[in-house]
């Protein structure tokens, strides 16, 4: 095993994960939550042509290969003139693939909610929209931090996906390290360890906040 | 009694004349007629007690003063506020035109909101917020919707919790407190909303036998107080002791109403007295 190729690779490894592959998780899950909870939100709407809206693009998104997303609108889009950068691009694919898969997370979350909760808030004088920010999002949260974790560590190790649409994240770096020192198993299985760091990290930041939001229920 | 003495002081306003008239509300669920036209009359500093077996639909007449159920026809008339027609209302949010339906939706939202913003509820499972401290329970309304100033609203909120034994409790979430307090709490974040009507559910059916006294105490320093009160119960003694007027449902209708003493002593109807039976005398 080539110990220096390792030594020498680590660094700017951990800076494409430290600046490529941890924002674009980042950024795609804070977009993709508020897009999540604006799809859940159709889903549970009485309005059956927005209930449906919300169904049709949960189908579309969990449907698809998040391969496949990215290259239609890397490949695609620009053969009807519309041409994004790689960044933006990664971080449109993977919040509207995030929104996909959490506003069905959002969506349990809310529903886990007592009835009775929603009609405490109308009896102290709030409207729905004031009730489902005060009352029922809170709770909604602490049920659905483990499911929305889950998604956020698939998002981490997902978005190397974005080194095929040339996003200079980990990945990428590590493709590039390795075709340059042709040492491919040293370098990929560095990346992975790289990866499996980040993913125990905040897995450890699950637990801290799953402590935290837990604190006004009985145990 | 002195004003110190005193949990909390109902709202200013005329402290007697008719509050609250309801004529023929009706009700399905489906095809689960559960009011059959009822009517129902509420005097101000007056306790009136629903009592009746389970599926009587005294909880859904109890819901229908707030908002929370819309009956399909009936009036409300809350006293200084607009006469409610859910018939009308019905018919309108039921037009074919979209104009049609989205003014009687508008409607609907109004009558809703009007008739919710002058009372306040006990629920039988309490309903407190169990993400906010029994302080933030009790100011939340206040502060959330009817802009009080923060400290204005945690002064009543503690003179309140205070009165009801809590004081102690202000910062404890919902989960730490007995069930007795639990619903001592849902009372005081009712009363602090200040409302001119009270409705109750159930409030003791969900709690262990010895922890029903405390709330029914609380409940009878209210109605004397001169709160005016709603309450639907399975507390016969309290009702006998407490309600100024006792209306027993039984299949969607009231078949019985009067004083507590007639009612209780020398039920007319043959169903009240069959009713009263089961409950009060349960292995005859």
């Amino acid at each position: 095993m080539d110990w220096q190729l390792i030594a020498d690779s680590f660094w700017p490894l951990l800076r494409g994960g430290l600046t490529g592959t941890i924002p674009l998780a980042l950024a795609s899950f804070a977009i993709g939550l508020v897009l999540a909870l604006l799809i859940a939100l159709l889903r549970l709407s009485p309005n059956r042509v927005l209930s449906w809206v919300g169904r049709a693009y949960v189908s579309l998104i969990r449907g698809t290969p998040l391969l496949v997303q990215l290259f239609v609108i890397f490949y695609g889009m620009p053969s009807i003139g519309i041409r994004l950068d790689p960044w933006p691009g990664a971080i449109i694919v993977f919040s509207m693939n995030v929104g996909g898969y959490a506003a069905e997370i959002v969506r349990a979350a809310i529903l886990s909610v007592p009835k009775g909760q929603w009609e405490a808030g109308w009896t102290v004088g709030m409207s729905p929209a004031r009730s489902l920010r005060r009352i029922i999002l809170p709770q909604a949260a602490r049920v659905s931090v483990p499911p929305l974790s889950n998604t956020f560590i698939s998002l981490v190790k997902d978005t190397s996906l974005a080194s095929l649409v040339l996003v200079t994240e980990m990945f990428r770096k590590a493709e590039e390290i390795a075709t340059f020192s042709s040492e491919f198993m040293t370098i990929y299985m560095e990346a992975a360890l790289i990866y499996w760091m980040f993913c125990t990290v905040l897995s450890a930041g699950q637990d801290a906040l799953e402590k935290r939001l837990d604190r006004y229920v009985a145990h | 009694m002195s004003p110190t003495d005193r949990i909390a002081v109902p709202p200013p306003g005329p402290r007697s004349g008719t509050l609250l008239t309801a004529r023929g509300i009706q009700k399905s669920f489906g095809a689960n007629h559960v009011l059959r036209g009822v009517d129902l009359e509420v005097r101000r500093g007056e306790v009136v007690a629903l009592i009746g077996p389970s599926g009587s639909g005294k909880t859904t007449v109890l819901r229908s003063l707030n908002g929370l159920e819309t009956p399909d026809a009936g009036l409300l008339d809350l006293d200084g506020g607009p006469v409610v027609d859910f018939g009308a209302q019905a018919a309108a949010v039921g037009t074919r035109s979209w104009a049609g339906r989205r003014a009687g939706a508008r409607l609907a939202k109004l009558n809703r909101a009007a008739l919710r913003d002058r009372s306040a509820m006990v629920f039988q499972h309490h309903n407190l917020f169990p993400h906010r401290t029994v302080l933030e329970n009790v100011i939340e309304g206040p502060t959330q919707v009817q802009q009080i100033p923060r400290e204005t609203a945690i002064g009543e909120a503690e003179g309140l919790l205070a009165r009801v034994g809590l004081a102690d409790k202000r910062d404890a979430y919902p989960h730490e407190l007995s069930g007795g307090q639990q619903q001592r709490v849902g009372i005081v974040r009712a009363l602090a909303l200040q409302p001119d009507l009270l409705l109750f559910d159930e409030p003791t059916s969900a709690l262990d036998p010895e922890l029903v006294g405390e709330v029914l105490t609380v409940m009878k320093e209210l109605a004397d107080e001169g709160w005016t009160m709603v309450v639907v119960t399975h507390e016969l003694q309290f009702a006998r002791q407490v309600a100024t007027e006792v209306l027993f449902l039984d299949g969607g209708v009231v078949v019985e109403r009067g004083a507590p003493a007639q009612i209780f002593s020398n039920p007319a109807e043959e169903r009240t007295r069959r009713f009263l039976d089961r409950i009060l005398h349960p292995l005859d």
